[in-house]
């Protein structure tokens, strides 16, 4: 098989005053893939996507979007232009919908490009011309096929903070979506969820790279999740690339278990006495 | 040259006394993120309270300069403290945690209130304080101007460095800095190591006030004349100032001070006085476009 | 219990924070100063401090029975802002000329509101200098009249413009920062334009100010009792009697168009990408950035939306007044339209005309209790205007402390999925 790269990571370095974040990190995900990025905590893995979406400026390293056309290199964009032009779209850590907001609205907010250009600068919206109606007519329609796939459509016109967590998660994925994005970026899409839930997030997660156009990027702690959905993974511990392969592999790979397991040295199992 | 030394030391003095209202922005911005603006105000306070004890003091007949200014700091310092205290308490406390706008806004009603509260007790008539010190030194002299340095000058330099030193150890070497320092990093987590967040904060606003008041009383004895309206432009200035160093950063509010008091004198006395806030703003705005964390502020990454 | 000790204790603080500040007054007299005590005020203060405090002590502790979330708010909404409406249309041929007068007043800060809102309340960008765009508008018509002998309805939509170029023009620079130092930026700027406006002595005349603006015309039609140069009245047009109270009347349906110009294109916009993506800035700017929106230029379009209006509203000062100086655009006005908006709950269209109300003809109510003189056996003292204010300042932290999301603060959302057809 032939993996033709989506996004391609050349020699990536961050660096925060004297501390370096990441150092010299290659990888690329491949087009339809799901690929994870793994490893121990403060490995990295968040300064990866802060790069790849613009909120970090890379010390060194060249990141390339190969898109339908052109390839953009993402280290010389502005965030909102990597992902309205690139088209990469993420998830945080500690998710971040518009709490205020109804659902449907945080995902017509995700549409805002294109509803910015139907409603030309706003003056063919505010006289209600049939062109942006049409528009935002298809933009609901849109929310309203996403809302449906997360099984929320019932609580379309509730607020987003007025969720549980796991929906919450889901919604934000949703409205990622929503951006018709390239790539997917999601970071530790299962964190907090129950073993039930994680399981439908798998499906949901397979179900998104076959039914649309979209590479998935992800960072996990979950093994399960990791390990049952990912064609591709990267292990990075203390800001380096330790491993990078498919999940059989990773499994195996001694450096991996030891940077997960700890060292020969000092093999102190928690709560055992020193 | 002359005139240049002259000014210098003008801007100097200003400078100590933005500087030091400077300090009470910076600490407590460093440590509940929010912008005291009624701390411009407690500053106006502060130099009534002096004021006043000026004015009792030469009642009761006693007219030495030395025993005028220790009486004044004493009583300015601590019933400032009090405002401090109760600014804190009855107006910010209650919405810690509340959506960010709310403390802003409601520090802009403590602000008004101060200012009309004075003015109702005091009377809107601008207050003269008859001048202390006499005299100075003649540090140079050329083509028939001397450069002065007044014995005032003196005291409000010397006064602003003890200060500063003083202020410097309470913050590095005493448990109120710690617990202080602390609370700036993670708030929740000091709570959970036995650290007192409420009274750290409110020991914080006590200690701006102090300052606050101290720089209200150089302000009466520098330029004499004072009126309930003072505090809105001086705080102004001193959050330029404290921004200019770095907010959050201690040195730098005192650096930012004396920069934005160099600047106003310079200006004033080689362009025009009309336009010395102006310029002042100008320098913030330029500031914050080009180096938002200030001179000597560490710069803020942005937690995504 | 405690509440007694509370209101003690608050009585205590109170007495130290009062006792130099207000029982030491100092008056000048011809050798200096010198200190008149005032024990009366001090125990007066002291004591309704306590009370006051024991007050809230005993509300506080009072049994209370959970109210669930009212339903139908937007309903109710409707029925008073049509309400409200007709008022509005009806107050001046019922109303006096001073309650015209009045109605005209709370109309200009209704509308200052309602731009201000766009703003701090959809867009949560805290702008401390918004009377800058005020003042530009109305000095840009006071000059174009008096220079240029442009008449009021020629020059409005070049006012808005000009207001709104200056808020593109300022916030260029500073929107990408924090919204603290945005706030402190947007005061500086309210405060140079001042200075410029006093300054300038060539091109505004300084701190005297603009004189002889003129009134707005009805489609040409001036409202004086003759006409210059031959011409008709609106008076001799409609075969009136000449009545002063006419040209007010139309003043305040002036305003009152403007100001329902302005609620109509915001309660437009809001159902607009550009008006929810401001929304969702003010509610998440990294997510938005995240989404692929360029947070600078949806920050500078709120910025220049809300400016113009503060132009037009400009505008219309300088033709009511017929003067305009420096002084009338000072931070005062700019904390009193922002406290509007935050009071009447941001983002609440009718909160904000709630609020106008409020505030404004509370002012006026303090001037006329003031008249009373000491009236209703000495309760009110003589001087109550002077505590205008203090009242203000008071008000606006108990309300914040209270009610930090304002008055009125349910949102309703833009858009419904129950109200599209699938």
């Amino acid at each position: 098989m032939t993996r033709t790269p989506l996004l391609e990571v050349e020699h990536l370095t961050m660096r925060f005053g004297g501390l370096v974040a990441i150092d010299d990190v290659s990888f690329s995900c491949a087009a339809h893939e799901i690929t994870a990025i793994i490893g121990p905590n403060g490995a990295g893995k968040t300064t990866v996507f802060n790069c790849l979406t613009g909120f970090y400026k890379p010390s060194v390293g060249r990141l390339t979007l190969h898109g339908r056309d052109k390839d953009h290199l993402l280290e010389r964009m502005e965030g909102f232009r990597i992902a309205r032009v690139a088209g990469i779209a993420r998830t945080f850590q500690n998710i971040r919908l518009f709490a205020g907001m109804t659902l449907l609205e945080n995902l017509l907010v995700a549409q805002h490009n294109q509803l910015m250009a139907a409603s030309f600068f706003s003056i063919s919206g505010l006289l209600g011309l049939p062109r942006y109606r049409k528009a935002e007519r298809e933009a609901i329609d849109a929310a309203r096929y996403w809302l449906d796939r997360i099984g929320l459509l019932a609580a379309a016109d509730n607020t987003a903070a007025s969720l549980p967590y796991g929906d919450q998660r889901r919604l934000e994925i949703a409205r990622a979506m929503c951006t018709k994005p390239r790539l997917l970026c999601l970071d530790e899409p299962a964190a907090g969820l129950n073993p039930m839930e994680s399981a439908r997030l798998n499906d949901f997660l397979v179900s998104l790279r076959r039914d649309h156009d979209t590479s998935i990027l992800l960072i996990e702690h979950d093994m399960s999740v990791v390990m049952a959905i990912s064609d591709h993974i990267v292990v990075l511990d203390y800001g380096r690339k330790i491993a990078e392969g498919a999940p059989s592999a990773i499994r195996e790979n001694p450096e991996v278990i030891r940077a997960y397991l700890g060292a020969d040295d000092d093999e102190t199992l928690p709560g055992a006495p020193p | 040259m002359a005139y240049f030394l002259q000014q210098l030391i003008n801007g100097l003095t200003l400078g100590a006394i933005y500087g030091l209202i400077a300090l009470g922005y910076t600490m407590v911005y460093g440590i509940i993120g929010m912008i005291n603006f009624a701390h411009g105000d407690v500053f106006m306070v502060g130099a009534f309270l002096s004021l006043i004890s000026f004015v009792v003091l030469s009642q009761l007949g006693l007219n030495s300069a030395v025993l005028a200014i220790v009486v004044a700091l004493l009583f300015s310092m601590g019933f400032a403290a009090v405002y401090g205290w109760t600014i804190e308490r009855i107006a910010y406390r209650p919405l810690r945690g509340s959506f960010r706008l709310a403390p802003l806004i409601s520090a802009i009603g403590v602000s008004i209130f101060l200012q009309n509260f004075v003015q109702l007790a005091q009377g809107a008539r601008p207050k003269s304080v008859l001048p202390l010190f006499h005299g100075g030194f003649i540090l140079y002299r050329a083509d028939g101007f001397d450069v002065r340095l007044s014995y005032l000058q003196v005291v409000i330099m010397i006064l602003t460095a003890v200060l500063m030193v003083a202020f410097t150890l309470l913050i590095q070497k005493t448990s109120l800095g710690r617990a202080q320092r602390a609370c700036e990093q993670d708030r929740g987590m000091a709570a959970l190591l036995g650290v007192n967040v409420d009274r750290t904060i409110s020991l914080t606003f006590v200690i701006g006030a102090m300052l606050a008041a101290v720089a209200g009383l150089m302000f009466d004895l520098y330029y004499g004349v004072i009126d309930f309206f003072i505090g809105f432009l001086a705080g102004i200035q001193a959050f330029t100032a404290a921004v200019l160093g770095g907010i959050g950063s201690l040195p730098g509010a005192i650096l930012g001070g004396l920069l934005i008091g160099l600047i106003q004198s310079f200006w004033s006395a080689y362009f025009s006085v009309e336009y010395k806030d102006v310029a002042v703003f100008v320098i913030l705005v330029l500031v914050l476009i080009f180096r938002p964390s200030g001179l000597l502020g560490r710069p803020e990454i942005e937690k995504v | 219990m405690r509440a007694l000790r509370d209101g003690g204790l608050a009585g205590l603080v109170t007495l130290v924070l009062t006792l130099p500040i207000v029982g030491l007054r100092t008056v000048a007299a011809p050798e200096g100063l010198h200190v008149v005590p005032q024990i009366r005020s001090v125990v007066t203060i002291v004591l309704l401090a306590a009370a006051a405090r024991f007050g809230i002590g005993l509300w506080a502790s009072r049994p209370r029975a959970s109210r669930p979330p009212g339903k139908g708010n937007a309903a109710i909404g409707r029925w008073v802002g049509g309400l409200g409406l007709l008022a509005a249309i009806v107050l001046p041929f019922v109303g006096s000329g001073y309650v015209t007068d009045l109605g005209i007043n709370i109309l200009i800060y209704v509308m200052l509101g309602w731009g201000l809102n766009i703003v701090v309340g959809l867009a949560g960008l805290l702008d401390l200098g918004y009377v800058a765009f005020y003042g530009v508008g109305a000095y840009t018509f006071g000059l174009l009249s008096s220079d240029f002998g442009w008449s009021f309805w020629e020059a409005l939509p070049l006012c808005g413009l000009f207001a709104a170029g200056f808020g593109v023009t300022l916030g260029f620079p500073v929107l990408r920062l924090r919204g603290d130092y945005l706030a402190i930026v947007t005061l500086g700027f309210g405060e140079i334009i001042r200075e410029v406006l006093l300054n300038w002595g060539v091109v505004t005349n300084g701190p005297n100010g603009i004189n002889g603006i003129p009134k707005p015309s009805f489609f040409g039609l001036p409202f004086s009792r003759y006409a210059p140069d031959g011409g008709t009245t609106f008076a001799d047009f409609f075969h009136l009697t000449f009545n002063p109270s006419q040209r007010q009347i139309y003043l305040y349906f002036v305003i009152l168009a403007m100001a329902l110009m302005t609620n109509f294109f915001t309660l437009r916009i809001r159902r607009l990408p550009i008006g929810r993506a401001w929304e969702a800035l003010r509610e998440d700017e990294i997510a938005c950035r995240a989404l692929g929106i360029n947070a600078t230029n949806v920050k500078l379009s709120a910025f220049g939306i809300g400016a113009m209006f503060g132009g037009f509203a400009g505008a219309f000062f300088a033709a009511r007044m017929g003067f305009i100086s420096p002084e009338s655009f000072n931070f005062g006005e700019s904390a009193l339209i922002l406290a509007i908006v935050v009071l009447g709950g941001l983002g609440s269209q009718l909160g904000i005309v709630l609020a106008a109300i409020g505030l404004v003809s509370f002012s006026e109510i303090a001037r006329s209790l003031a008249d009373l003189g000491g009236g209703l056996g000495g309760l009110i003292p003589a001087n109550f205007g002077d505590y205008r204010m203090l009242l203000f300042g008071a008000a606006m932290v108990a309300i914040m402390v209270t009610r930090p999301r304002g008055l009125l603060s349910q949102r309703h959302p833009s858009v419904l999925l129950g109200s599209v057809a699938p």
